[in-house]
């Protein structure tokens, strides 16, 4: 199972874009088992007691780890997304499918947008 | 239940308020968090897409939309904003929420026949890598809407832009520099337009802030006036916030799902630090409780301002260099102008510092001016559209 990866496309708006090289759209893919703590190291060598199915709180760390070029705090806070950033999950806002604790499944979809630039 | 098409105002009115208020009901026992994909709580058909942040209702993308464009709508009718045949400008910055504003007045200017004349109104403040870019959002818009466009520069208008002017003053005050530029600029591109109305995308979080803003620094005669619709002084052009209760997240939300052109970078000028606390304040409130920014714009609209604290204001009179309203002989801009002129334009921020300037001597004759401000001439006549 751990071996199991899951392709997802993730795409960033309303400004959150320009902590992420100014890419808009990336397509990652990342294990479908992880670490409980969310670190980014693979889940292969750790307990099973200590492993989950990848979640959209582990994929904001695994973004923050490996796709964000600056100032972090401008997208997690305190465990979550930054207060004013939307996110959604293939579409539907995620407060609807469970936030953070969304077990990702293969070719979903993560947008997250800021809503805090400009008027 | 809201159905669509149906377009009777009245009857529009009441549902919208039932709506709300059973809504405001669910919100509290929605504590449950439902993992199943739900179905629309409106028309119990499609698929949920969001949950509405004001009242924790779940809805579907056509629901959502509808409620939106709606609840705008009703705003409008209960302030009573527009009259058949009012020129209004809409004041396009390019960013998300005059982008939305101008696509859903175009929109409801159309399916209820309020009988406008839409154009968007922006304001070059000349800031490279910033204005420029979201000007071509604008430009686009322009033709996605099919409205007309007028620009106008600080630079045309003042003589400086507002890189010149962050060069001489660094960036400690230039936001009440561009603040009280934009302000006259708004109001001279709607006097050439010659419209009755300039209309801005100020949202119910901008509104909520300001509220919390106005607390925080004991500004209560402006707490008074920060919450109303529509504000006008005698000379100036009415000016109103139809997205007054629209939440920020659900302006967002309808762009995205509507595939709205839209520009999102801040001001590479220092943003205004003290709205960025309480702008910070507002999101952790709304995260703990959705309901905190209606909440808030609710109070201050509840507060009495007593007419002593009123009076505080000053009476308005004309600018005497520029004739453009003012509390004062001279009005802000072309205070803040003058200062700029002179090279002491950090002395004219405080009144102590004004004095200092005015110790020097009457401006000079060679000094820059702001062209004189006409009022724009009520529209002599206009041939009412019928309004059905």
């Amino acid at each position: 199972m751990s071996s199991d990866t899951l392709s997802l496309k993730i795409e960033f708006g309303g400004g959150l874009e320009l902590l992420f090289s100014n890419q808009r759209i990336h397509n990652i893919s990342i294990p479908a088992s992880v670490p409980l703590d969310n670190s980014i190291t693979s889940a292969d060598s750790i307990p099973p007691a200590d492993v989950k199915q990848a979640d959209v709180t582990f994929l904001m760390h695994y973004l923050r780890e490996t796709l964000l070029t600056e100032r972090p705090e401008l997208f997690i806070d305190n465990g979550t997304v930054r207060p004013g950033i939307l996110v959604l999950i293939n579409d539907t806002d995620w407060e609807l499918e469970g936030e953070g604790e969304y077990v990702l499944k293969d070719k979903d979809e993560i947008v997250f947008i800021s809503t805090l630039h400009g008027g | 239940m809201l159905r669509r098409g149906d377009s009777d105002p009245e009857t529009l009115s009441v549902s919208v308020q039932v709506l709300t208020l059973s809504l405001r009901r669910s919100n509290h026992c929605s504590l449950v968090r439902s993992m199943a994909p739900a179905s629309c709580a409106l028309c119990q058909n499609a698929k949920a897409i969001l949950k509405r942040p004001k009242t924790g209702q779940q809805i579907c993308k056509d629901c959502f939309f509808y409620v939106f464009e709606t609840e705008v709508h009703h705003t409008i009718l209960e302030s009573s904003l527009f009259k058949p045949g009012d020129r209004v400008a809409i004041g396009a910055s390019g960013g998300k929420d005059s982008t939305v504003l101008a696509y859903v007045m175009k929109t409801l200017n159309d399916r209820y026949n309020y009988a406008l004349e839409l154009f968007l109104l922006s304001i070059d403040e000349g800031i490279t890598g910033y204005r420029d870019d979201s000007l071509e959002t604008v430009k686009r818009n322009q033709q996605q809407y099919d409205m007309p466009l007028k620009i106008l520069s600080y630079d045309e208008l003042y003589g400086w832009t507002m890189d010149a002017i962050v060069s001489q003053i660094g960036k400690k005050n230039n936001c009440t520099f561009c603040g009280v530029f934009r302000r006259q600029a708004l109001d001279r591109g709607a006097a050439t337009l010659n419209v009755d109305h300039i209309v801005t995308g100020h949202n119910a979080d901008d509104i909520a802030e300001t509220v919390l803003m106005n607390i925080m620094r004991g500004d209560i005669a402006r707490l008074g006036r920060c919450t109303m619709i529509c504000t006008q002084g005698e000379d100036t052009i009415k000016r109103s916030k139809p997205f007054k209760y629209a939440y920020e997240k659900e302006i967002v939300m309808y762009a995205y799902f509507k595939k709205l052109d839209y520009f999102s970078t801040e001001c590479i000028y220092s943003p205004d630090a003290y709205r960025g606390h309480a702008r910070a304040f507002l999101k952790d409130l709304e995260a703990a409780r959705p309901s905190a920014i209606i909440d808030i714009i609710h109070s201050g609209e509840a507060f009495e301002v007593r007419e002593e604290v009123k009076a505080t204001q000053k009476a308005q009179q004309t600018c005497i260099r520029c004739g453009y309203m003012s509390s004062n002989e001279l009005c802000k801009a072309c205070t803040l102008l003058e200062g700029l002129e002179r090279g002491m334009a950090n002395s004219v921020i405080t009144d102590r510092a004004r004095k200092k300037i005015n110790a020097l001597g009457p401006a000079p004759d060679s000094l820059r001016t702001i062209p004189h401000y006409r009022s724009p001439l009520p529209v002599v006549s206009v041939e009412a559209p019928s309004h059905s």
